[in-house]
């Protein structure tokens, strides 16, 4: 069961729940719900929760559903952040490292190429190492930012999960990062939206991969064995 | 008791604000206007000033990319 998470501001959660469903079962989970109750997969959806005041995904971690999440977490289950959710995850301790405003200061809403720097984890065992992926971004604080001797050590652990493609930054991210993972490795968070290339309506289906891979067995069975 | 929380984006850290605001500062004839960056002022009441550090520390800042000072009236 993938669960959701509903912040006040989240805007996407219904994409990903939508997205979720084509792989699987899949419910929200109301950012006051303390419980998580059948659900082995979180995602902590885009949106501006809590109008983004502060900082963005500052206030949000606070929210009792959190609390649930950072325990899910530290379980080993899989915890899956995108764009506003990766900043929740970053403001949360979750995943190293923090989203500063673009380098350009502005909205940057445009289909980007990334490229899977690592396949070894329960988001990405559906690709292939330098598989290129057709994913939109939509977002105003997406710079990737981490001091370099952390950086250094996040690149030594295979902690890049996702790069953008040659030329396609879009917020001047630190060594093109677009997605990174925990060293636990079921942790992900990404600026790009999986759930906005589902459909092919809106031409690229390749954001299912991610939620693809989260709903196969090996996702799953690799978390259990982590939680022990 | 009454206190001020300012809070600066860290040395080294591009500020994109402050580089926008230096970028126009000629147009308008203010020469000579450099190393510009942008903060914020949070102005708060507080009954146990003792416990501000950690507020910043776990709210108003991000210590990853942020400093404070604290200023108490």
């Amino acid at each position: 069961m993938f669960g959701v998470i509903q912040f006040p501001g989240s805007c996407d959660e219904r994409d990903a729940l939508l997205a979720c469903r084509r792989v699987g079962e899949a419910r929200l989970v109301w950012h006051q719900d303390t419980d998580l109750g059948d659900v082995d997969v979180v995602v902590v959806p885009g949106g501006f929760s809590y109008g983004d005041y502060l900082r963005a995904g500052a206030l949000a971690r606070f929210s009792p559903a959190m609390e649930a999440v950072a325990e899910h977490a530290a379980a080993g289950k899989p915890v899956l952040g995108i764009c506003n959710g990766f900043q929740v995850l970053c403001e949360a301790g979750l995943l190293p490292g923090a989203l500063l405003p673009n380098e350009s200061l502005r909205f940057v809403c445009r289909q980007v190429e990334l490229v899977v720097e690592s396949s070894e984890t329960p988001f990405t065992q559906g690709c292939r190492p330098g598989q290129r992926l057709s994913i939109p971004v939509k977002h105003e604080s997406g710079r990737y930012y981490a001091p370099a001797e952390q950086l250094d050590e996040l690149e030594a652990r295979g902690g890049v999960v996702l790069r953008y493609g040659a030329g396609q930054n879009p917020n001047g991210s630190a060594r093109e990062i677009a997605a990174v993972v925990n060293e636990g490795g079921n942790v992900m968070g990404l600026m790009p939206h999986p759930e906005h290339a589902v459909d092919p309506l809106t031409e690229s289906t390749d954001g299912l991969r991610i939620f693809a891979s989260l709903a196969a067995p090996a996702a799953r069975s690799a978390s259990a064995t982590l939680s022990g | 008791m009454k206190a001020k929380v300012l809070i600066r984006p860290k040395r080294g850290i591009l500020d994109p604000q402050g580089k926008a605001i230096e970028r126009a500062l000629p147009t308008l004839g203010f020469d000579g206007v450099s190393n510009v960056r942008v903060g914020r002022l949070v102005e708060l009441e507080a009954d146990d000033p003792d416990r501000l550090s950690e507020l910043c520390e776990k709210l108003l800042t991000n210590p990853l990319i942020e400093d404070y000072e604290i200023e108490l009236d």
